[in-house]
C-alpha cells in the first residue's frame, strides 16, 4: 500500500468514528467541512481538471436543491427520486451555459464572469417566483429526527453526518478514476493546449460540456443535502456570489486539481471560520464582521504564501512523491 | 406617462455616467494590468462612506471632498498594486480572484465594524432642488454629480493621449515586451494605472453618496454593476465603458418602470449574458 493509500484509510477513519468522540457542535461543523469538500470536488473536476473556471457554481447546488426541495414540498416526491431531477436539471443548465459559452468561443475572465451572470440571473429570477417561496425562502417539513428514513432524507443528524461522508468518499474515488480514465487524459490535454489537443483530433468541445455537465450535476447532490440537511432555502443563499467564493475556496486553498486539495483545503476553511469566532468571542470582541475580517486576512496570508496550495506544500514536508493516490501524476 | 418616462430616462441617462466613472476605473486597470479588479465595488463602497465620513463630521460637500478622496483612493490604489497585486499579475486568473476577494472581504467587513450594518446616506442642501427643461424636471444634484463624472472622464482621456506617463501606460498595453525593451518602469506605471483607476472610484464613490445610500453589502454590488457595465461596453476601452453606464443606468429605470423595481438586477445581467455570446468583445471593444 502506498504512503498515500495509507493517509487516506486513516483521515476515513477519523472521520468515521469521530461521532464516539465528538458532540453535536462539532459534527455539524464537519459536517461543514465535508460539504465543502465535496463540491469543491465537483467543482475541481471543471476548473482543476478540464481547466475551465466556473465562478458561479453556486447555479448547481441551488438548482438541486430548489429541484428536490420543491418536488418534496409541493408533490410529495421522495429525496430519492427528487435527487434524479435535480442532477439532470442541474446538467442541463451546465450544459447550457456551458454550450453558449464554449460554441461562442467565450474564454478566461469572460467565461468566468458568464457562469456568475447565469447565477445571478437565476438568483434575482428565483426572488420572483412565489410556488418557491420567492425572497421568503422556501421551507421543508421537518419530520422525525431520531429515525433513518434514506428515502425521503428526514432522520437523525448522524444519518446525515454519514450521508455526506459517503459521498465525499464517493466522489473522491470517483474522481481517482476518472483521473486516470481516457476522458481525464482528454480534460488534462484541453487544460494544458486546447489548439494541440483539438489537432490530436479531440473534440475540445465535447470534452469541456462533459466536464461541466458532470461537475454540474454531482454540485446538485450537494445542493440536495444542503436542501435536507438545513430544511431551508433563500435564493439569497442558494444563489448568491457568496457562496460561490465559499465553494471555490477550499480546492483552491488546498491545491487545485489535486484530489486531497478540496478535503484539506475544507478542514483548514471552515475550522478556521469556527476558531476566530471562538477566539474573537473569547477575547470578548462581539462587535459584527470581525470575523469574517479575520477570515479574509487568513485568506490573504495562504493566497500570499502558498500559492500553489497547502497540498502540494504538505506532501513534500510529509515526504510523499507526487503519484499515487492524488492524481497528480504527471502535473 | 409620457413625460414622466422621459423624466425617468433622464435620470437613469445622469445615474448612469456617474456609474460609467466607477466602471471606467475597472476598465482602466484591467486593459493595462490585465487584471480584473473584482475588489472594485468595495473601494467604491469605501469612498462613498469617506465621502459620508467628510460630510457629517467636516461638513465637507461631496463635490469639494471628491479631489480628497480620490487621492486618497489614489494611494489605496498604488500601494495594493505594489505590495499585494503586482506578485500576482502574472499568476493564473483564478488566484488573482482569490486575493482580491480576500481584499474585498476585508473592505466590506471593515466598513462593517467601523460604520456598522446601517445605511448611510448624504442629504446636501440642494438635494431637493430641480431644474425645469422644457416640460422635464431634473434633479440638481444628479445633473451636478453627472457633469463632474463626465469632466473627470474627460480629463482622464486627455491624461492618456497628452501627457507622457499617460502615453506610457498606454504603451505597457499595447506592447508589453516594447514597453520594457525601450526601457519603462512597468511595475511603477502598473501601480500608477492601478492608483489611476482606484482615483475614478474614488470620484465616482464621492459622486454617488450623493445619489444613493452605502452600507456593506453595496460593495458587491456595485462590484456587479461595475462588471456588466464594463463587459457591456468592451474590457479596456474607456468610451465602452460611458456608453455601457448609460445603457445601464437607463435600463435599470425602465426594467424598473415596466416590471418591478427588484427585477431590475436581473434585466441588467440578461443583457450582460447576451453580450457575452453574441459580442464578447463588448460594444466598442476591439476583437483580440
Amino acid at each position: 500500500m502506498s504512503r498515500q493509500a495509507i493517509l487516506l484509510g486513516l483521515l476515513l477513519a477519523a472521520f468515521a468514528l469521530a461521532p464516539l468522540v465528538a458532540g453535536p457542535y462539532l459534527l455539524s461543523v464537519l459536517v461543514v467541512v465535508m460539504y465543502f469538500a465535496y463540491v469543491g470536488q465537483a467543482w475541481n473536476i471543471m476548473m482543476g481538471f478540464a481547466g475551465q473556471l466556473s465562478l458561479g457554481h453556486t447555479l448547481y447546488v441551488g438548482l438541486g436543491a430548489y429541484t428536490a426541495a420543491a418536488l418534496f414540498v409541493h408533490l410529495g416526491v421522495p429525496a430519492v427520486f427528487g435527487l434524479f431531477a435535480s442532477v439532470a436539471v442541474a446538467a442541463l443548465a451546465g450544459g447550457v451555459v456551458g454550450s453558449l459559452g464554449f460554441r461562442f468561443g467565450v474564454k478566461g475572465v469572460y467565461f468566468a464572469l458568464l457562469t456568475i451572470a447565469f447565477a445571478e440571473f437565476t438568483r434575482i429570477l428565483f426572488e420572483h417566483i412565489p410556488g418557491l417561496g420567492g425572497p421568503g425562502g422556501l421551507f421543508l417539513p421537518v419530520g422525525d429526527r431520531s429515525g433513518i428514513d434514506l428515502v425521503h432524507l428526514r432522520g437523525h443528524p448522524l444519518m446525515f453526518y454519514y450521508l455526506i461522508l459517503a459521498m465525499t468518499a464517493g466522489i473522491f474515488l470517483l474522481c481517482r478514476r476518472l483521473v486516470r480514465s481516457r476522458l481525464g487524459y482528454t480534460w488534462l490535454a484541453v487544460r494544458e493546449d486546447q489548439e494541440a489537443a483539438a489537432a490530436l483530433g479531440i473534440n475540445v468541445f465535447r470534452a469541456k460540456l462533459a466536464a461541466v455537465m458532470l461537475s454540474a450535476g454531482l454540485t446538485a447532490l450537494g445542493g440536495v443535502f444542503f436542501a435536507f440537511y438545513y430544511n431551508n432555502l433563500f435564493p439569497n443563499q442558494a444563489f448568491g456570489m457568496n457562496r460561490s467564493i465559499e465553494i471555490i475556496l477550499a480546492p483552491i486553498v488546498g491545491g487545485l486539481g489535486t484530489l486531497f486539495g478540496p478535503i484539506l483545503g475544507a478542514l483548514i476553511l471552515t475550522p478556521l471560520g469556527e476558531g476566530i469566532t471562538m477566539a474573537t468571542e473569547a477575547m470578548g470582541f462581539k462587535a459584527a464582521g470581525i470575523k469574517q475580517l479575520c477570515y479574509g486576512l487568513a485568506l490573504l496570508a495562504i493566497v500570499k504564501f502558498l500559492p500553489d496550495g497547502v497540498w502540494p506544500w504538505a506532501r513534500a514536508r510529509l515526504g510523499l512523491e507526487p503519484g499515487d493516490g492524488d492524481g497528480e501524476d504527471d502535473r | 406617462m409620457t413625460i414622466d418616462l422621459a423624466n425617468q430616462i433622464v435620470t437613469g441617462l445622469l445615474t448612469g455616467l456617474v456609474y460609467s466613472l466607477m466602471a471606467l476605473g475597472l476598465s482602466v486597470i484591467f486593459g493595462v494590468v490585465r487584471v480584473v479588479n473584482f475588489a472594485h465595488g468595495e473601494m467604491t463602497a469605501l469612498a462613498m462612506y469617506a465621502a459620508w465620513a467628510l460630510f457629517t463630521w467636516a461638513e465637507l460637500d461631496p463635490l469639494l471632498g471628491l479631489p480628497l478622496i480620490a487621492l486618497l483612493l489614489f494611494v489605496l490604489g498604488y500601494v495594493m498594486q505594489r505590495g499585494l497585486i503586482d506578485a500576482f499579475v502574472a499568476k493564473p486568473e483564478h488566484m488573482q480572484f482569490i486575493l482580491l476577494v480576500a481584499v474585498a472581504i476585508i473592505m466590506v467587513n471593515g466598513s462593517l465594524l467601523v460604520f456598522g450594518p446601517d445605511a448611510h446616506g448624504i442629504q446636501v442642501p440642494y438635494g431637493f432642488d430641480t431644474y425645469e427643461v422644457g416640460p422635464l424636471l431634473v434633479d440638481k444634484v444628479r445633473l451636478l454629480a453627472a457633469t463632474a463624472a463626465l469632466c473627470i472622464s474627460g480629463l482622464l482621456m486627455l491624461f492618456f493621449r497628452r501627457t507622457m506617463t499617460g502615453k506610457a501606460i498606454r504603451a505597457c498595453a499595447d506592447n508589453l515586451v516594447g514597453a520594457r525593451v525601450i526601457g519603462l518602469n512597468v511595475k511603477r506605471l502598473y501601480a500608477v494605472t492601478f492608483g489611476i483607476g482606484a482615483a475614478c472610484v474614488g470620484a465616482a464613490g464621492a459622486l454617488l453618496s450623493m445619489l444613493i445610500d452605502v452600507m456593506p453589502s453595496s460593495g458587491p454590488e456595485l462590484t456587479m454593476l461595475a462588471f456588466i457595465i464594463v463587459i457591456v461596453g468592451g474590457l479596456g476601452s474607456m468610451g465602452g465603458a460611458l456608453l455601457g453606464g448609460i445603457l445601464i443606468g437607463v435600463s435599470e429605470v425602465l426594467a424598473g418602470y415596466f416590471l418591478m423595481p427588484s427585477m431590475k438586477g436581473m434585466f441588467s445581467f440578461a443583457i450582460l449574458i447576451l453580450i457575452l455570446i453574441l459580442r464578447p468583445q463588448g460594444l466598442m471593444g476591439a476583437r483580440k
